[in-house]
């Protein structure tokens, strides 16, 4: 029997006070930081993208001006991209519970992962800085040659995030290092956590291409400063060699978003159904596999850009790939119902919603790695739907199941069920609602990056900025009843869905050591067979 | 039958032989998705039904893994459907790649923030592309400053504009009609405003107009040709200043009413003091307001952004006169309205 939890000060209780929390080396309380950081600069990140809907709620510029407009869609994205989605669920979910899943008392370089939260921090608020101060509208993309030759101010964003950039770089060493090497005894490869898998994938990810990311910022900063003329066709450069070099990384980054919320996905497909996962090798050949391919498609951004014919093709037909692994994925996670006994809680309620999202977002993808349909697509409000879908339908519905399944096993409280599934709900609706017009603005041929449009856009441009303030509602939803929980929520007690998990094998919230004995893993996780979930260690 | 898809995924008209092939590969997709999304929606809800657990069951399940027949097919069903989509959009790509011999033509150069034509023998325009029906067309497509992407939605033909190399796609547009242009590659502060228009002409209406672009008459172009009251009210060179004034699109950036917009507005500018970006004065005559047509970056009004092209070699002698002329009869109804303002980038429509 494990001593009653009241006994063990849990890592939240540990040690008081900020100064305890900004010099720590916990997992858990880094986890907790970065958390605290990512929900931030989402709320600033989608306060612009309002902003932006306001804007195109008529056709002629009336709330913000063309200028005004592109300094907000490119605060939208790098906020997005860079500050959120990137870090999202790695950073929080991933460093507090990957090295309870693979039984350890920490990361392997506890002192290495809070040195990455603070370049993250520096990296980002010299970025908000930049962007706030100069304002740059190059969009996240920072395309040549208009990011070298833009009067705006890009310097200070690309330096920070160029230092994010190495955070996301340690984070990801750290990981590979700690699944690799301390792993609880008995704990094989192919027994660890789904979640774990799909955080060494993105990992792999993370410390492979990120650094290609920090050379082409570096290059585009030292053009704008010293004039090399590398992406200057005057001086004998070549402005697309920047896209290559850009999407090999950038492409891979929409993997580092969705992998690990994929992982996610079948810790609480799993968790909610009371069932093993329906073909746990299926998934991990899915993991490994978008980790692999994904470095071998980016050129599929490129189709109308001056590429050659062949190389479309074989990119063309490398992203086929891509689609093939995520497929097996949903087609795996619905299986995995199959005889279970569903709970449906708002964990579940968002697991649903990312499989649809991921369903119509990589549709569209394959849709667009048909070469021939891109053509009319490409840059168009088409591909907005499709990353949206991708990016903010399914990364952030991963996100928010993982915000919802782990609450109580990070905060020890739980939140009111009710609230919560109809917050799912009108999200997943209000989602819907935002983006799916924009799949059919792109048919009609609305190019993205417009302040002002043509009148025959309006309807839907009026529909998509409806199902954004609904989206808007969701997240206020949320936002008050986690932080009511937080303070006045009932005590969860350490399994409160029962879950076989390994994660739920320390206390909630766990203590600072995360096991009081060196936990063994006997059974599988999420082996629903036997009554008993497991033993708290 | 495809009527009725284009409807309903709000595809515009197909207006090019490309546009018909590629839409049946869309069609294909997204009707093969939903066929899919729903088998799958039906299967989940079913589950989430039948499943649920209810008051009085059993805490365990019992343990089920895929056979391996359901993983292969798993794998290679849509992989099939996922390769077949591939090629065939494929084969339509390397069409679209492949101009056919004996296709007309077109240099097509972007700059901010306007489209600019020229044809092999002589002709040439800004904004409007005018092209002949059923026959093919050949663009060669550049960029003076930034990567610019050229877009006919109708057509479902797309190409970005790299500054240094010349780009090239092809079309052919079997009726006459007139289809939009958009940028669909972000080039900064107007991109939204880089439109242009496609006017597809018959044959015989498109040998005309050549005929008479080579002869240099822009005084009967047709689409312009609005030029009746002007003349009326300003005198013939004044209209023919107007007329060449749409045709080059100079209205892209300059207003006559006085509205700001990205460059000065043309009312009550003759004579007007304007005060340069290097604190000089300059009176708007003559001979500044040549001088601003052929080298446009040597003095430009404070405030102003130095973004217009040069129109040296592209006006005649005449047509700059012209212009001069139709500028000098856009008086202001009461002296001191229309005063030269900084541009706020909020342009209404003309």
């Amino acid at each position: 029997m494990s001593p009653p939890p009241a006994e063990v000060p849990s890592y939240l209780t540990a040690e008081a006070g900020l100064w305890s929390w900004l010099r720590t080396k916990d997992h858990k309380r880094i986890g907790v930081l970065y958390l605290v950081l990512v929900l931030l600069f989402f709320a600033l990140g989608g306060f612009f993208a309002l902003a932006l809907r306001l804007e195109l709620l008529t056709p002629e510029p009336d709330v913000l001006g063309p200028m005004a407009y592109n300094r907000a869609f490119t605060l939208h994205g790098v906020i997005m991209v860079w500050l959120f989605l990137i870090p999202s669920v790695p950073t929080t979910f991933g460093n507090f519970l990957l090295p309870i899943m693979v039984g350890a008392r920490d990361v392997a370089f506890p002192r290495l992962n809070l040195f990455s939260w603070y370049l993250f921090a520096a990296g980002g608020v010299i970025t908000l800085w930049g962007l706030f101060q100069g304002g740059a509208d190059t969009g996240w993309t920072f395309y040549t040659p208009y990011s070298t030759t833009s009067g705006t101010d890009v310097l200070p964003i690309l330096v920070g995030v160029f230092i994010i950039g190495f955070s996301s770089i340690l984070t990801g060493l750290n990981f590979i290092v700690t699944v690799h090497t301390l792993r609880a005894p008995g704990l094989t490869w192919m027994r660890m956590p789904l979640f774990v898998w799909a955080l060494y994938g993105t990992s792999l990810i993370q410390v492979l291409a990120t650094p290609i990311l920090g050379m082409v910022l570096l290059l585009v900063a030292v053009e704008r400063v010293a004039g090399i003329g590398l992406f200057d066709v005057g001086r004998g450069g070549d402005p697309v060699l920047f896209q290559h070099l850009f999407w090999f990384y950038s492409h891979p980054a929409v993997y580092i978003m969705i992998l690990p919320t994929m992982g996610v996905l079948s810790e609480v497909i799993c968790a909610f159904s009371r069932k093993n996962p329906f073909s746990y090798r299926m998934i991990v050949l899915g993991t490994v596999g978008i980790a692999f391919v994904g470095f071998f498609s980016w050129g599929h951004h490129m189709f109308v850009a001056g590429q050659s014919v062949a190389g479309s093709g074989a990119f063309g037909a490398l992203s086929m790939l891509v689609a093939i692994f995520t497929s097996i994925k949903v087609f795996t996670w619905i299986g995995t119902l199959y005889r279970g006994s569903i709970v449906l809680s708002a964990p579940l309620v968002y697991a649903l919603g990312f499989i649809f999202f991921i369903f119509f977002g990589g549709m569209t993808g394959v849709a667009v790695a048909t070469t021939s349909a891109d053509v009319h697509w490409h840059d168009t409000y088409f591909v907005v739907g499709h990353f949206h879908y991708i990016m903010v339908g399914s990364a952030l519905m991963g996100f928010l199941a993982a915000l919802h399944y782990w609450f109580p096993k990070m905060f020890g409280r739980m939140y009111p069920s009710g609230p919560a599934i109809g917050s799912a709900v009108l999200i997943i609706f209000g989602f819907i609602v935002t983006f799916l017009p924009h799949f059919l603005l792109g048919n009609m041929g609305m190019p993205r990056r417009y302040a002002t449009y043509p009148a025959e856009f309006q309807a839907l441009h009026v529909a998509s900025t409806a199902g954004a303030s609904l989206l808007a509602y969701g997240f206020l939803g949320i936002a008050g009843y986690l932080v009511w929980a937080l303070v006045k929520g009932p005590l969860a007690g350490d399994n409160p869905w029962r879950s076989h998990g390994y994660e739920w094998a320390s206390h909630s919230p766990p203590p600072a050591a995360n096991f009081l004995t060196p936990p063994e893993f006997e059974r599988e996780p999420h082996d629903y067979t036997v009554v008993e979930a497991p033993r708290v260690y | 039958m495809s009527e009725l898809m284009r409807r309903m995924l709000f595809l515009p008209e197909a207006a090019s032989t490309f546009a018909t092939r590629v839409d049946g590969l869309h069609f294909f997709v997204i009707g093969m998705s939903m066929l899919v999304a729903t088998g799958l929606a039906v299967v989940g809800l079913v589950f989430l039904v039948r499943y649920k657990r209810r008051p009085g069951d059993a805490p365990t399940t019992p343990r089920v893994e895929a056979p391996h027949w359901m993983e292969a097919l798993f794998l290679s069903l849509p992989l099939t459907f996922f390769l077949l989509w591939f090629v065939i959009g494929f084969l339509d790509f390397s069409w679209f790649n492949s101009p056919p011999r004996g296709a007309l033509d077109v240099y097509v150069m972007g700059k901010q923030w306007m489209w600019k034509f020229a044809y092999a023998d002589g002709p040439s325009s800004v904004g409007v592309l005018y092209v002949p029906a059923g026959r093919p067309v050949r663009l060669l497509i550049t960029s003076r400053d930034v990567i610019h992407s050229f877009f006919v939605p109708d057509f479902r033909v797309k190409h970005d504009a790299v500054p240094g190399r010349y780009t090239q796609i092809w079309f052919e547009a079997p009726r006459p009609g007139r289809h939009a242009i958009y940028c669909t590659e972000y080039c900064g502060l107007m991109h939204s405003r880089m439109r242009g228009e496609v006017v597809v002409l018959a044959p015989a209406d498109f040998e005309a107009w050549s005929a008479q672009e080579q002869g240099g008459d822009v005084a009967t172009l047709s689409p312009f040709h609005e030029g009746a009251e002007v003349e009326e009210a300003r005198g013939p060179m004044a209209a023919r200043g107007r007329r060449v004034a749409a045709e080059k699109g100079c209205f892209k950036c300059h207003t006559e009413d006085g509205t700001p917009h990205i460059g000065p507005t043309w009312l009550g500018l003759y004579l007007r003091v304007e005060r340069l970006k290097s604190g000089e004065d300059i009176v708007a005559d003559e001979a500044y307001l040549t001088r601003s047509m052929m080298d446009p970056d040597a003095q430009v009004v404070a405030g102003f952004l130095p973004v217009m092209p040069t129109y040296l070699g592209q006006l005649s002698a005449t047509d700059a006169a012209a212009l001069v002329e139709y500028i000098k009869s856009l008086r202001p109804a009461r002296p001191g309205e229309a005063v030269s303002q900084e541009p706020v980038y909020v342009p209404t429509s003309r």
